[in-house]
This record gives structure tokens, sequence and C-alpha cells, in this order.
């Protein structure tokens, strides 16, 4: 199942990539690593300290479902610049478990599949500019976006 | 990692000073909450000062901890949250609101006199009509 929940999503074409981090989700400690990452990551770019904590409470849900449902993941931080100068942090958490039976559902706050309040998802979502999340058995993937002009 | 809590009188401090792994926010709530249970406090102060992300597991973990206090008879202030925490709390909709607020450590240890003083003032009128 696919769904996008989407706020603004800048289509420039960019001009450069680069991973930043790839922090392995196996322990709560992980999730630790993977925000702080981030931060810093953002940090580096010229983001302020709003969007530096917005990104890493982000990450921190994101890493913490990889871990508690999808039995842990990969946790991967890649800068983007657009032509027009727009800098662009994406968060990719992508975890092997069973997969988000309904995504539109676990976008609800409130709704919970393992004994969580439910609100790790539409957390992400009001902090970040986009969420997209990808998911079957075995494989899921979540990717959040957060941009900028310098 | 243990988080030490500190006991002034029949107040206990704690002060989160660095990154908590989910284990060791539920390892703090167990102990203060067996605190409570042995009844050596009144109230506790919980200060969040160290704490630079306060995610939804961390926001429901301190509010739960608060009501579970307060059903054991005890009373929590809740003090030095960073200003980007509470941005960002607002902004998830996770706002804390059954917690008592104050802006630093002292501020909250006497906000938390206050409480439970006016809650013993209560409980007092309330046992003397028969």
């Amino acid at each position: 199942m696919h769904h996008a929940a989407q706020r603004h999503e800048p289509k420039t074409s960019t001009v450069s990539d680069r991973v930043d981090a790839i922090v392995t989700i196996k322990e709560q400690t992980d999730i630790l690593h993977a925000r702080s990452a981030g931060r810093e990551v953002a940090r580096q770019l010229g983001f302020g300290t709003v969007d530096q904590t917005r990104l890493a409470t982000a990450i921190s849900e994101m890493a913490r479902n990889a871990l508690n449902y999808g039995k842990g993941g990969t946790c991967t931080i890649v800068t983007e610049k657009g032509q027009d100068g727009r800098l662009t942090i994406r968060v990719l958490v992508e975890d092997h478990g069973p997969g988000i039976a309904d995504v539109a559902l676990a976008l609800k706050p409130g709704f919970s599949s393992g004994g969580g309040l439910g609100q790790g998802l539409p957390a992400v979502r009001r902090l970040m500019d986009h969420l997209e999340i990808d998911s079957q058995p075995g494989r899921t993937t979540v990717v959040a976006t957060m941009s900028r002009r310098p | 990692m243990r988080i030490p809590i500190l006991r002034l009188g029949r107040i206990l401090l704690t002060s989160v000073q660095t990154d908590l792994t989910d284990d060791d926010a539920g390892q703090l709530q167990a102990e203060v909450l067996q605190l409570f249970h042995r009844d050596v406090a009144d109230g506790l102060v919980l200060d969040i000062s160290g704490l630079d992300v306060v995610d939804s597991y961390m926001a429901r973990l301190l509010n739960e901890t608060a009501r579970m206090v307060r059903m054991m008879g005890g009373e929590v202030v809740l003090t030095g949250m960073h200003p980007m925490v509470a941005l960002t709390l607002v902004e998830m909709g996770q706002e804390i609101i059954g917690i008592q607020t104050a802006i630093d450590l002292e501020a909250g240890v006497a906000r938390l006199r206050e409480v439970i003083h006016a809650r013993d003032k209560r409980t007092t009128q309330g046992r003397t009509t028969p």
C-alpha cells in the first residue's frame, strides 16, 4: 500500500545529493544516535534550532517505529541542494517487519496497532514538510523531508 | 543509565540531564512510583532542562507519570522545558496538559509546596465537617 501525506513538496530538480548519515536501528540507543545525527546535519546546513528540534523529534518517532514494530531497520539521512538553492533534508527509515496494514489509519492520531499511543506518524507529518509511506509485509519505508531556503 | 532522585524533606527532586532511552525513562517512572508507594514524599519536581527532544513517547510517559503519582496521593511539577521542546510538542498536538509546570527547579519547588499546601488545606477543611 502506498500513501502520501503531502503538504507542499518542492518539485525542483536537485543538483546535488549527499548521504550524510546512515544509522542502523537495532536497539534503543540507536534512536538517540539517529536523532542526534539528524540534528547535526540540520545544524551544519544552517537550519535554525526550531527546525533542528522538529527534525530530531520526527527522526525519533520514525526510528522508534522501526525498532518497535519493524524489529529494527536503517535510518538514512540525505541532503539535497536544489537548483534554486533550496536545501532539503530527506530522512529514510526502512524496516523489514510485518508492515503497516492500513497506512491511512496509522496516520490518524490515536490509532495504534502495537500498544503505543498512535501519535508517532501523525507527529512526523506535522513536524516535517512531506511524509511518504510505502509499506508491505517484509519491507516498510518511511520518507520524510524538510526543506528550507538558505 | 540511572537518573538520581534526590530527597528534600518530603519533596523528590530529579533532573534529567541527558537523552534517555525509552527503558531509562520507564525505569525512572518506576522508581518514582515506588518512592510514592513507600510514602517518602508528597510531591516530585521533575526537571527536564537537559532534554532537547521530547517525542510522543516521552510526552506520554511524562503525562502518565504525573497522573499515576496523583492517583497515589502525590503531586508533580515539571520544570525547565526548552522553548524548542514546548514549540515542537504543541505542533505535534502533544501538549503536556495534565502537569503543573514552572520555569526552573527553584520555582518548581516553590510551586510544588503551594500545590501541596493548598491540597492539605482542602483535606483539613473537609475533615472538620463531620
